[in-house]
């Protein structure tokens, strides 16, 4: 394990740090004192561990391809931006746009969410990915979905736990919201219905990878009842032009 | 019952005499004009666009594709396409369509401004027997350089130049994504800039692994809807661009619609078979300048630092605009005009948002030079360069290069129908249907494609020798060599041009 201190230092020396003890061979990095430095792991291509201690900047995991980064407070915006693979664990809430256009790994947030997360995340037969919120969310939450699987679990949430244009031009993908769903709150594209067995078994499975990151016991999560949100059409738009 | 109160707008017509009944009408019209009625060849004029697939494909030469001449009253106010629109309205509750670039007949500026000759008092330049030099590097240029003394005593630079791309030819291969023209067309356009020592860009629609091979020749795009972007797309050409707006349909989205999404676009971008793409309107992490500075810097730190382009559609503010992009850290500025080319827009803001690519490049040189930041970025400019007059045009307003798109459709058989949303392409260019695609072979047509660029490199040096320079440098910016003609004295302004006589 290595030890980086972040204190004072320029986002680009960071990351060519990190970067270094990647190609030297670490497994395992902490990364101290962090003070919103910009694009931890940006575009990293590694099967290494990384802490984050103290609060990230915007766009960490953009593009990252592989890494576990674990985030022991909140974090601000654009996580896992376009995220091909990997796992970025939030202890604390985050903010706004987390995984657009996310293509696989998996983004695990114990706290809330702003605005806009989950757009546009893509996913085929060869991979996808996984959001889960523990907290709740800002609106337009899966706006655009095209693949993948979103869940909105709300744990300290008595009121409302989403925002709303839930799931509005989604046309691919799943997302499972804890609780009720208000179909006031979801965009027109977006059918809500009950999760059958394999949905709960989808659910589970994702819920004990989460728990197990966060300390969570499973048990108390699953304890409510899921919402399943599905695209009621592939071509939501299919009828909108004349010629 | 009439079918619909638009009348069709061409008729395909069979010289019965001539016709020998072989079918190929049927085999090659992509639209399902012709169809087999048993004795003779039956034909369904509403679908046809005027593609001239069948004109060219029927061997006996007895088709002829008309202008239908039973048309709307003629009417200089209510235009043809202002009734037809309206009437396909009231039949559909929809928007109509359109691609290809804008076809009304708005004055062309290009049109109007006039390249100068030397006579007598300098010499012109014989470009076939003198060096002539259009290589051209795309990239942030430093605004002053260190030289030190390496240990073999040589002068070499004291600081790493910044990256630049390098173009044999001042043009490059606009942005047209896998999905919206096919694999064999993005085909024919990476082995013409491998030729011509040039580059194409991907679009957002990912990069198809058969295009992987010509790495060295492709900029590589990121937009909105974030299709195939991995690690291994953004390193895998020589820049990456970032695209905000397109001049066919500025502040609009992309919506590829599902016909054009089989199995390999599905694979490439990542999305369901036979769901619409959509590309938002916008780009949801980009609000502002700095945001964009974000965006362009997590790109930088994920390709060691390659160059990164940012494609805007020219609108009101473009020159502001583009202060700003180049201040957030972009390589290249990357200029879409009003008459720009797409795939699929609603016609009513291709035909109405944004503006002309001369007003827009104009513009945005002068105000880079005012702030003294010219030089941090390169200016490529498009939307509707037609011919090696434009590149010239263009560049002397102050471009460095120039993306031609439907100029190099045109080479593959595009006639300009502009119906490439439908899938249907009878040439093969703007369809996925694998019957069509399988007409367009690479190879013959980048023979063509380069063909065209050879040509337009001996016009862009017969130019460069009739003004008596022999660097295509000594053009860049160069307006004093312009002059309008019909221009009133705002416009020139605009341009920073002298009108003709002075």
């Amino acid at each position: 394990m290595v030890k980086i201190d972040a204190k004072g230092t320029y986002y680009r020396d960071l990351n060519k740090k990190v970067r270094e003890a990647v190609e030297k061979g670490e497994k395992e990095i902490v990364l101290e004192n962090v003070n919103g430095q910009y694009y931890i792991g940006d575009g990293l291509r590694a099967k290494v561990s990384i802490t984050v201690e103290g609060v990230p900047g915007n766009d960490l995991a953009a593009f990252m391809d592989g890494p576990t980064i674990r985030i022991k407070s909140n974090a601000q915006d654009n996580i896992s931006n376009t995220m091909n693979s990997g796992k970025v664990i939030i202890e604390g809430h985050a903010g706004d746009v987390l995984g657009y256009g996310m293509r696989g790994g998996k983004l695990h947030i114990r706290g809330n969410v702003g605005y806009r997360v989950g757009i546009h995340m893509k996913g085929d037969k060869r991979q996808g990915p996984t959001i889960i919120v523990g907290g709740n969310a800002g609106d337009f939450f899966g706006e655009y979905m095209a693949g993948g699987l979103l869940i909105l679990l709300g744990l300290e949430g008595d009121g409302p736990i989403v925002g709303d244009y839930l799931g509005t031009g989604m046309h691919g993908g799943t997302i499972f919201v804890r609780g009720e769903v208000d179909g006031n709150m979801c965009g027109a594209e977006v059918g809500v219905m009950e999760p059958d067995e394999d949905d709960m078994k989808v659910l589970k499975d994702a819920l004990a990878d989460y728990c197990a990151d966060l300390g969570l016991k499973l048990e108390d999560v699953m304890a409510k009842g899921f919402k399943k949100l599905v695209p009621v059409s592939a071509r939501p738009y299919g009828n909108l032009y004349a010629y | 019952m009439f079918r619909s109160l638009a009348p069709p707008e061409y008729l395909a017509t069979i010289d019965r005499v001539k016709c020998i009944r072989c079918k190929r009408c049927i085999q090659n019209c992509g639209w399902g004009v012709y169809s087999w009625g048993g004795d003779k060849v039956l034909i369904d004029t509403f679908k046809c666009v005027k593609c001239l697939r069948c004109y060219h494909y029927c061997p006996e030469e007895a088709i002829e594709i008309k202008d239908n001449p039973t048309r709307f009253k003629q009417n200089a106010y209510w235009g043809y396409n202002n009734i037809r629109n309206i009437k396909k309205q009231a039949e559909t509750g929809g928007i109509p369509l359109t691609g290809m670039g804008s076809d009304l007949p708005y004055t062309i500026l290009f049109d109007n401004l006039l390249i100068d000759a030397c006579q007598v008092t300098n010499p012109s330049i014989d470009p076939l027997r003198e060096p002539m030099e259009l290589r051209t590097y795309l990239g942030k240029k430093p605004s002053s350089v260190k030289i030190e003394k390496g240990k073999d005593g040589k002068l070499k630079l004291a600081e790493p130049a910044p990256p630049q791309i390098k173009l044999e030819v001042p043009i490059i291969f606009s942005p047209m994504s896998y999905g919206s023209i096919s694999l064999n067309a993005q085909k024919v356009l990476a082995t013409a800039a491998r030729e011509c020592g040039i580059v194409m860009n991907t679009g957002e629609g990912g990069l198809h692994e058969d295009l992987v091979p010509y790495r060295k020749n492709i900029i590589v795009q990121v937009a909105s809807g974030r299709f195939g972007v991995n690690p291994d797309y953004l390193n895998a050409g020589v820049a990456v661009e970032i695209k905000i707006g397109q001049g066919a349909k500025p502040g609009i989205g992309g919506h590829l619609p599902g016909e054009k999404i089989p199995l390999e676009v599905a694979k490439t971008r990542m999305i369901p078979v036979g769901t619409d793409a959509l590309s938002p309107a916008p780009q949801h992490d980009i609000y502002s300048i700095e945001d964009l500075r974000q965006l362009i810097y997590a790109i930088k730190e994920a390709t060691n630092y390659k160059p990164v382009s940012v494609k805007i559609a020219a609108v009101h503010n473009v020159a502001a605009i583009a202060s700003g992009i180049v201040r957030a850290g972009a390589d290249i500025v990357y200029l879409d005009g009003f008459r720009g080319g797409t795939g699929a827009a609603p016609s009513i803001i291709r035909d109405h948002l944004g503006i002309p690519i001369e007003h827009a490049l104009a513009a945005v040189d002068d105000r880079l030079r005012q702030e003294g930041i010219r030089n941090e970025a390169s200016i490529i400019a498009a939307g509707g360069i037609r011919s090696s007059a434009d590149v010239a045009k263009a560049i002397a307003l102050g471009a460095d290069a120039v993306g031609i798109g439907t100029a190099a459709l045109i080479t593959m058989g595009c006639t300009t129908c502009g119906k490439c949303y439908t899938g249907n392409c009878s040439w093969g260019i703007t369809t996925q249907r694998p019957e069509l695609t399988a007409r367009l072979d690479p190879e013959v047509y980048a023979e063509r494609l380069i063909n065209l660029i050879h040509a337009w490199t001996h016009e862009l040096k017969e130019i460069l020798g009739a003004l008596g320079i022999n660097s295509i440098e000594s053009l860049r910016g160069n307006r004093e060599r312009l002059r309008g003609v019909g221009l009133d004295s705002f416009t020139l302004d605009i341009l920073g041009v002298k009108p003709a006589g002075r």
